[in-house]
């Protein structure tokens, strides 16, 4: 069972917020989809290991790269605030 | 001819242009003024494109020089759903948190259409994200199923179904991570198809389940599907999980079928009506010379539990991109904590916002080996469970959903709408290749709505689906 204190704990990992007033109505509905998913539970799998996927190796040469700045101006404009080519964002580290 | 242009099927105005009883000028004006006409009722387009005069001249052109050598898709207008990037295009995913994103480049898919002389209609309308079995998720209001517009079209790919559907567009793609290509295909009467997991590239997708996603194509018939897969598949370097030819062993498709059916999945929850179409042509198959096998698919129960858990993991790790820092939704608060939760909280709608949670969680200490661990095992399981049933049979047959188009609200306890996946999700957890085709119709509420018949093949066995899709496309001929 998910208590509301919980879910509030979730989305903050999330960040996401929830409003207040509808943390009951949403820890609601997240109990009955996490009882439905508890069924695999009952699930029996075959001893660990038994199984393994087929690997094979899909690394490719970093080679013919495209041509520098080629992709800039078209990046830097869906910025929400730029200085130039650079991204802008909040101070995270004062020295005070 | 008979039909209007727009109404045509990819085989039909690919033969009308080269037989100029049409230009594509012509063919594209007949889909795009369709598409204007019927888009606000059903809310299938978030946005029609202008007409790009370069482009179908150029697709005239390749016709009147190359003739019968030109792609077939060369001048056909395709719609395409808003989470395939089209270079300089908005690409939302019918979410307010991408609603002023601009695509920076072209998908793979659409590189290859555009190669093949496609043209593009405009973007589709979708559940946020392709969260949603109905496309009431979507942040920019509902799409309404042509056949019935008191009800869903289905989704998440319900703005492409309901745009070919209603012929305003002559085919389109969707995305597919749960069954969001063959259920809304199922509940508008199309074909649709997804892919092996690896013959399309995902390049230019808008991600969801990275494991689970395939982009392919909504139809009028089994040839469109198929003449659109063929345009859109292959390897990819931009995409390491596209799979070479040759991966999977090649199947023959065989004259005579033997389709697998697991009696006892569908024993209970299916509308008896719709079983009753469903068990109609199974037997006029076996009556067409096939052969229908009871098979045993015992973990399959557990699938669509499986599937809830993996799904959101996968979306709250590729979602967790989407932070108001370099496109998208943005909005600033105090602090850059604040900035993240505002542009998310504000950008993401409740659906959305739940599955993230739902993923946070199952991936969290002390829950993840209980939830994400047991249900990524669990696929091993299923596969293997499926290729045993191959072992026996050509293809694995189920009704696409449970029931036909549902009453919008109808379902607005998301387990509810969960359960609407419950037939499609194997065919993504085991990488198989699934195709929906329409099978009849039921009477609900005084309307005739389609339903789906849906055929999973072993990896790489696209060619059996078709074959399988083909012989119940002349069931309903005669």
């Amino acid at each position: 069972m998910a208590t509301t204190e919980e879910v509030k704990k979730l989305a903050a990992l999330a960040r996401i917020a929830i409003a207040d007033e509808d943390l009951a109505a949403f820890t609601k509905e997240f109990d009955a989809i996490l009882a439905y998913v508890g069924q695999l539970e009952k699930l029996e799998l075959p001893e660990a290991g038994a199984v393994k996927p087929a690997m094979r190796n899909v690394m490719r040469a970093d080679g013919e790269p495209h041509a520098p700045g080629l992709y800039t101006e078209k990046l830097a404009a869906q910025f929400p605030a730029r200085e130039g080519d650079a991204l802008s964002v909040k101070q995270i580290i004062t020295h005070e | 001819m008979n039909k209007a242009l727009n109404e045509l099927s990819i085989a039909e105005a690919a033969q009308a242009l080269r037989a100029r009883e049409c230009t594509v000028r012509e063919l594209w004006d007949a889909c795009a003024a369709a598409a204007r006409a019927k888009n606000e009722e059903l809310n299938a387009y978030l946005e029609l494109f202008d007409a790009d005069a370069a482009a179908i001249g150029a697709a005239q052109k390749r016709i009147d020089t190359e003739g019968e050598r030109a792609p077939l898709l060369c001048g056909i207008p395709l719609a395409v759903k808003d989470n395939i990037l089209i270079d300089e295009k908005l690409a939302s995913a019918a979410s307010k948190m991408l609603e002023n994103y601009r695509a920076t480049y072209d998908s793979t898919v659409i590189k290859k259409l555009k190669d093949a002389g496609a043209l593009f209609l405009g973007r589709t309308n979708m559940d946020e994200f392709a969260m949603g079995s109905s496309t009431e998720h979507s942040a920019f209001g509902v799409t309404r199923n042509p056949r019935d517009p008191s009800r869903v079209p289905g989704g998440s790919s319900g703005g492409s179904a309901a745009a070919v559907a209603a012929d305003m567009a002559i085919a389109a793609l969707g995305s597919d991570t749960g069954g969001s290509i063959r259920q809304p295909a199922a509940l508008t009467g199309l074909v649709g198809l997804k892919p092996t997991y690896g013959a399309v590239s995902r390049s230019g997708l808008i991600a969801m389940g990275s494991s689970l996603d395939q982009i392919g194509p909504l139809a009028k018939s089994v040839e469109d599907a198929r003449i659109l897969f063929d345009a859109i598949r292959g390897v990819d370097p931009l995409d390491s999980t596209t799979i070479p030819d040759g991966l999977y062993p090649a199947r023959p498709v065989p004259k005579k079928l033997r389709i697998g059916v697991p009696m006892k999945l569908l024993a209970s929850g299916v509308d008896p009506d719709l079983k009753a179409v469903f068990d109609a042509t199974l037997d006029a198959l076996k009556k067409a010379g096939h052969t229908v096998i009871g098979i045993d698919l015992p973990a399959s129960s557990h699938a669509l539990a499986a599937y809830y858990v993996i799904m959101p993991a996968e979306v709250s790790t590729n979602l967790a991109r989407l932070d108001g820092m370099r496109y998208g939704h943005a909005t600033r608060g105090k602090t850059l904590l604040d900035d993240y939760v505002q542009s998310r909280t504000e950008g993401f709608g409740p659906e959305t916002r739940r599955r993230i949670l739902l993923g946070t969680f199952v991936l969290s200490s002390g829950y993840i080996d209980a939830y994400y661990r047991k249900a990524d095992a669990s696929r091993a399981v299923l596969r293997a469970e499926y290729d045993r049933a191959f072992e026996r049979c050509d293809v694995i047959a189920f009704p696409t959903t449970t029931s036909p188009a549902f009453k919008f609200g109808e379902k607005s306890d998301p387990l509810s709408m969960y359960l609407e996946d419950i037939f499609t999700v194997t065919a993504n957890l085991t990488g198989m290749p699934a195709l929906s085709v329409p099978m009849g119709t039921v009477a609900k509420g005084g309307k005739d709505l389609p339903v789906g018949m849906h055929f999973t093949a072993p990896h790489g066995a696209e060619p059996v689906l078709f074959a399988a899709g083909t012989e119940v496309e002349k069931l309903a001929g005669t």
